[in-house]
């Protein structure tokens, strides 16, 4: 494929409206998005800003698409580091389906771009945030590591 | 359906899956065509494991027109490490697979 592209997939014993809820609202991104957060109004065309507890924008975009409990499309770039951000914007897709006492979690990030740089990042970053929102709606707490910013980054 | 742990270890437990989870690591997104052309295996056993892979959840596969691309899902791996490995002291393991590494050179893991 020429664009650079990862999917994930992860199956959470809960509810659509509760993944859902855990997705977008901060009390609970903040305990599994290593500390961070959104702001955004959620609907078709409204901007979009994911939040470093340090005050910095992290990245940034707007939303394309919004279903709530089933579908959201981004369009996202990085803020935080130039040579991330110069290659422009990326498209992020959350799918949520009910499978029997879970639902199915599909996140795809993609860029029009082979070999993206920015979409490497976000592969390191992806399945610790994920396995951390699993455990968080599974357990009613998320693991130490994804509750905290990495130090220096 | 569920990516319970029993299927994970099962998959992992076979070193022909292991090299193409290898091989999607080094080059995620390929058809099965792509898969194989650089596997020494045959068609119908590159198959057969992929989809043991994909009931483990540990590939994931798309369709963009008429192909179907897989993808590592590194997302049941990292659930099994901070089960089986962070809870047991990750930072030592690490110094020890650093000089396993470092004794061993550089080509073994």
């Amino acid at each position: 494929m020429a664009d650079s592209r990862f999917v994930y997939v992860t199956y959470i014993r809960t509810t659509p409206e509760k993944l859902w809820q855990a997705l977008i609202e901060p009390e609970f991104t903040r305990q599994f998005w290593v500390g961070c957060w959104q702001e955004s109004e959620w609907k078709p065309g409204a901007s979009w800003r994911l939040m470093i507890p340090d005050g910095r924008v992290a990245d940034s975009g707007e939303i394309l698409e919004i279903e709530p409990q089933k579908r959201l499309v981004l369009r996202w770039r990085n803020e935080f580091k130039p040579e991330l951000r110069e290659e422009g914007y990326s498209r992020m897709t959350y799918e949520i389906e009910p499978m029997g006492e879970a639902v199915k979690l599909t996140v795809i990030h993609e860029m029009e771009r082979p070999g993206s740089k920015f979409i490497e990042a976000v592969s390191n970053g992806w399945p610790m945030i994920l396995s951390g929102l699993k455990t968080l709606l599974e357990t009613g707490e998320s693991f130490e590591a994804s509750r905290h910013w990495p130090k220096g980054m | 359906m569920a990516a319970d742990a029993d299927k994970v270890f099962k998959a992992l437990a076979d070193p022909g899956r292991r090299l193409l989870l290898d091989r999607l690591h080094a080059d995620n997104g390929q058809t099965l065509t792509e898969l194989c052309a650089h596997l020494p295996m045959s068609r119908q056993a590159v198959t057969k494991h992929l989809k043991l892979l994909e009931e483990a959840s540990l590939v994931v596969t798309i369709w963009r027109g008429r192909e179907k691309f897989h993808f590592l899902n590194p997302v049941p791996i990292h659930e099994m490490a901070e089960r089986w490995i962070h809870k047991y002291e990750r930072g030592r393991l690490r110094v020890l697979a650093e000089l396993k590494k470092n004794l061993e050179g550089d080509s073994n893991g």
